[in-house]
C-alpha cells in the first residue's frame, strides 16, 4: 500500500482510539464548549445592556475558538506522542515497513477532522443556544479558514516537537502548566486589553496570541479594532507569523523526532 | 543456504563501558536459536543491534543480508519484531490492530488465519486492554509474524505465563518453526531453551562463551550421570560413566531386586547453564540491569576497573 492509503488507514485508526478515550473525548474535544457554555451563563447580565448587541457568547467565541485549536491540535499531539513513545507504540511502528509519513499523516488527518468537528459544533452552539451572529462576508470567512489552518497545522507539528521534551510521567505538568500560562495571556479567557503591556510583548512571540486576535477580526464588529495592542486587527502580520511557526515547527517536528527512549526495551 | 544472522567481531560500549565485547554469532537460515544470559550480559544490546535499533561501535552484522543499520523498509517487510507488551493499543481491538499492522507488509498472513494461530479468534474483537497477560503476549507474537516474517525476533515472549499459557505458546512458536521462520529466541527459562531451540548461544560480559545443541552444551551428554538411592534409612549417590551397570549391580544387592527411591540424573541445561556462567557474575549480581542505561553499568563483572 502506498504511504498515502496507509496514512488514511492511520486516521481511521487514530479516530477510533481517540473517539474511546473518554477523557481525551471531555477534556480537549468539548471543553471550549463547555467553557463557552459556562461563561455566558455566568457573565451574560454583564453584558447586552451596553448598546452594541454583543452578548457574552459572542464576546467569549474567538477565545474559545482559539482554546479549541490548542486542545485539538498542539495539547492532544504533545500528549499522545509522548504516550506512545514511552510505552513503545512508536518503536512497534517503527518495526513495521511502515513509511514513517503515514504515522504523521494519520496524526495530521485525525487533528484536522477532530478540529474540524469541533469548530462546527462550537459555531453551532454559539448560533442556535447563545443567539450569536456570525459574519456573512466571504473575506471574513476567508480568514477564518486561514487562521484556522494556519493555526492548526502549526499546533500539530510543535506538538509533535514538544512531545520530545517530555515522558509520560512529566507530561501533564509540562503541558498543560504552560498552555494555561499562554492561554491566559494570549486573551482567550482574559480580555487581551486588560493584559499588563509587558505580558501583551512576551505572548506575541507565541502563535496563540495572534489566532485569538485573528479570530477576534472574524467574529468582533469592525470597530473593536481599535482595543488591539496596534489598534488593527493586522491580518497579514497574524498569516505570516502563524506561518513561520508552522514552517519552524515543522522543520523543529523533523530535526527533534525520536522512535523511542533511549534505555527503553 | 547463507545464513539468517552472520555477526563479527561486534563491540558495543556505553559511555566507555563495553557491553558487547567482540561478539561472533551464525544463526541458520530456519533454525530455532536461543540466545542466554544473565541480566547485563549483552543480550538485549546484540539483539537491538541485529534488529536495527541501535548503532554499533565496530564489527560486522548481516542479518538477511543486510546491515540493520539504516536498513530500509525493504528489510522491514522481512522481519518480524515481538516487542515487550505495549498499552499503546488498548483501546482497538485485535482484529483492528493486526488488520491496520498489515497492511504495512507486502504479502501479509490473512489477518483471521493469525487470529485464531494465536487463539484470539474469540477476543478479536474484544478491547485489547480487557485482555489477559497470556493473551496480550499472544497478540504481541500475531503483530509479530502477521508479515509473513522471514526472520522473527523473540525477546522473552513468555515472562509472567502460567505453565499452560506456556505450552500453548510453545505449539504456536514450534508451529512458525516447522513453516520455516527462523526465530530468534531470548529467554531467562532454560527449560523454554531446551523445548524450543535446535541451538542455544549463551553469551556473558559481551561475548559468547558456547553454542550448541541443548543437549550437548558443555559436553553435558558426556558428563557423569549421578545415581542416587536410599538404604538403611539415608540417602546415598554416586557418581558414574556407566549408570546402568551401577543400576543392575544395586538391584542384585537389594532384596527384590527393588532399589528404593532410585534416581539417575545428568546435569540439567540449567546446571550446566549456572556452571558456564558462575565466573561471569559477580556476587549479588541483580536483576536490574537490562536496559543498559550508561548510568546503570556499575557491575564489576562487565566493567574491569
Amino acid at each position: 500500500m502506498s504511504a498515502i492509503a496507509l496514512g488514511l488507514d492511520r486516521t481511521v485508526l487514530e479516530l477510533k482510539m481517540y473517539s474511546r478515550e473518554k477523557e481525551a473525548v471531555f477534556f480537549s474535544f468539548l471543553f471550549p464548549i463547555l467553557l463557552l457554555a459556562l461563561f455566558s451563563v455566568i457573565f451574560g447580565s454583564q453584558f447586552g445592556g451596553d448598546g452594541n448587541g454583543m452578548t457574552a457568547g459572542g464576546y467569549f467565541l474567538p477565545g474559545m475558538l482559539s482554546a479549541g485549536v490548542l486542545l485539538t491540535s498542539f495539547q492532544t499531539m504533545a500528549m499522545s506522542v509522548t504516550a506512545e513513545r514511552d510505552d513503545g507504540t512508536l518503536k512497534r511502528l517503527r518495526a513495521t515497513p511502515m513509511p514513517p509519513v503515514a504515522y504523521f499523516l494519520g496524526k495530521v488527518g485525525l487533528v484536522a477532522i477532530s478540529s474540524t468537528a469541533q469548530v462546527a459544533l462550537l459555531l453551532l452552539v454559539a448560533r442556535l443556544l447563545f443567539g450569536v451572529s456570525l459574519p456573512s462576508t466571504a473575506d471574513r470567512w476567508a480568514v477564518f479558514a486561514l487562521v484556522f489552518a494556519l493555526g492548526v497545522f502549526g499546533g500539530t507539528v510543535l506538538g509533535i516537537a514538544y512531545s520530545s521534551m517530555a515522558t509520560a510521567r512529566t507530561v501533564g505538568a509540562v503541558v498543560i502548566g504552560p498552555m494555561l500560562v499562554l492561554q491566559f495571556i494570549s486573551g482567550v479567557y482574559i480580555a487581551f486589553d486588560d493584559v499588563p503591556q509587558w505580558l501583551q510583548q512576551v505572548a506575541s512571540v507565541f502563535p496563540l496570541k495572534w489566532i485569538a486576535q485573528g479570530m477576534r477580526s472574524v467574529f468582533y464588529p469592525s470597530d473593536l479594532a481599535s482595543a488591539e495592542m496596534a489598534g488593527a486587527w493586522e491580518t497579514g502580520r497574524t498569516a505570516l507569523v502563524l506561518f513561520a511557526w508552522a514552517a519552524g515547527g515543522l522543520v523543529l517536528c523533523v530535526l527533534t523526532f525520536k522512535w523511542f527512549q533511549r534505555g527503553t526495551t | 543456504m547463507a545464513d539468517a544472522i552472520t555477526i563479527r567481531g561486534l563491540t558495543k560500549a556505553y559511555a566507555g563501558h563495553p557491553a558487547v565485547d567482540g561478539l561472533d554469532l551464525d544463526i541458520h537460515t530456519g533454525e530455532c536459536f536461543a540466545l542466554l544470559g544473565p541480566n547485563g550480559a549483552g543480550k538485549t544490546t546484540t539483539v537491538e543491534i541485529a534488529e536495527g535499533f541501535r548503532p554499533r561501535d565496530s564489527g560486522e552484522v548481516s542479518i538477511l543480508g543486510t546491515d540493520p543499520q539504516g536498513a530500509g523498509l525493504e528489510w522491514r517487510n522481512r522481519v518480524g519484531i515481538v516487542l515487550q507488551s505495549t498499552g499503546g493499543l488498548d483501546l482497538l481491538t485485535p482484529r483492528e490492530a493486526l488488520a491496520s499492522t498489515a497492511k504495512a507488509y507486502s504479502d501479509p498472513r490473512d489477518v483471521a488465519d493469525v487470529l485464531a494461530s494465536v487463539g484470539l479468534d474469540d477476543k478479536a474483537d474484544t478491547r485489547i486492554v480487557g485482555l489477559s497477560g497470556g493473551q496480550r503476549r499472544r497478540l504481541d507474537v500475531a503483530l509479530g509474524i502477521v508479515g509473513r516474517p522471514e526472520l522473527l525476533f523473540l525477546d522473552e515472549p513468555t515472562t509472567g505465563f502460567d505453565p499452560q499459557a506456556r505450552r500453548d505458546f510453545w505449539q504456536l512458536i514450534r508451529a512458525l518453526s516447522a513453516e520455516g521462520t527462523t526465530i530468534l529466541l531470548t529467554t531467562h527459562y532454560l527449560d523454554e531453551a531446551e523445548n524450543l531451540a535446535d541451538r542455544v548461544g549463551v553469551i556473558a560480559a559481551g561475548r559468547l562463551l558456547a553454542v550448541d545443541t541443548p543437549e550437548a552444551l558443555g559436553g553435558r551428554s558426556a558428563e557423569e550421570a549421578t545415581v542416587s538411592w536410599e538404604e538403611g534409612g539415608i540417602r546415598r549417590s554416586l557418581t558414574t560413566a556407566t549408570p546402568t551397570a551401577e543400576v543392575a549391580r544395586l538391584a542384585a544387592r537389594m532384596p527384590g531386586g527393588e532399589v528404593p527411591a532410585l534416581t539417575v540424573t545428568r546435569p540439567s541445561l540449567e546446571d550446566t547453564y549456572l556452571a558456564m556462567i558462575a565466573p561471569h557474575v559477580g556476587h549479588g549480581a541483580d536483576e536490574s540491569r537490562d536496559t543498559h542505561d550508561t548510568h546503570d553499568l556499575t557491575d564489576p563483572t562487565e566493567v574491569p576497573a
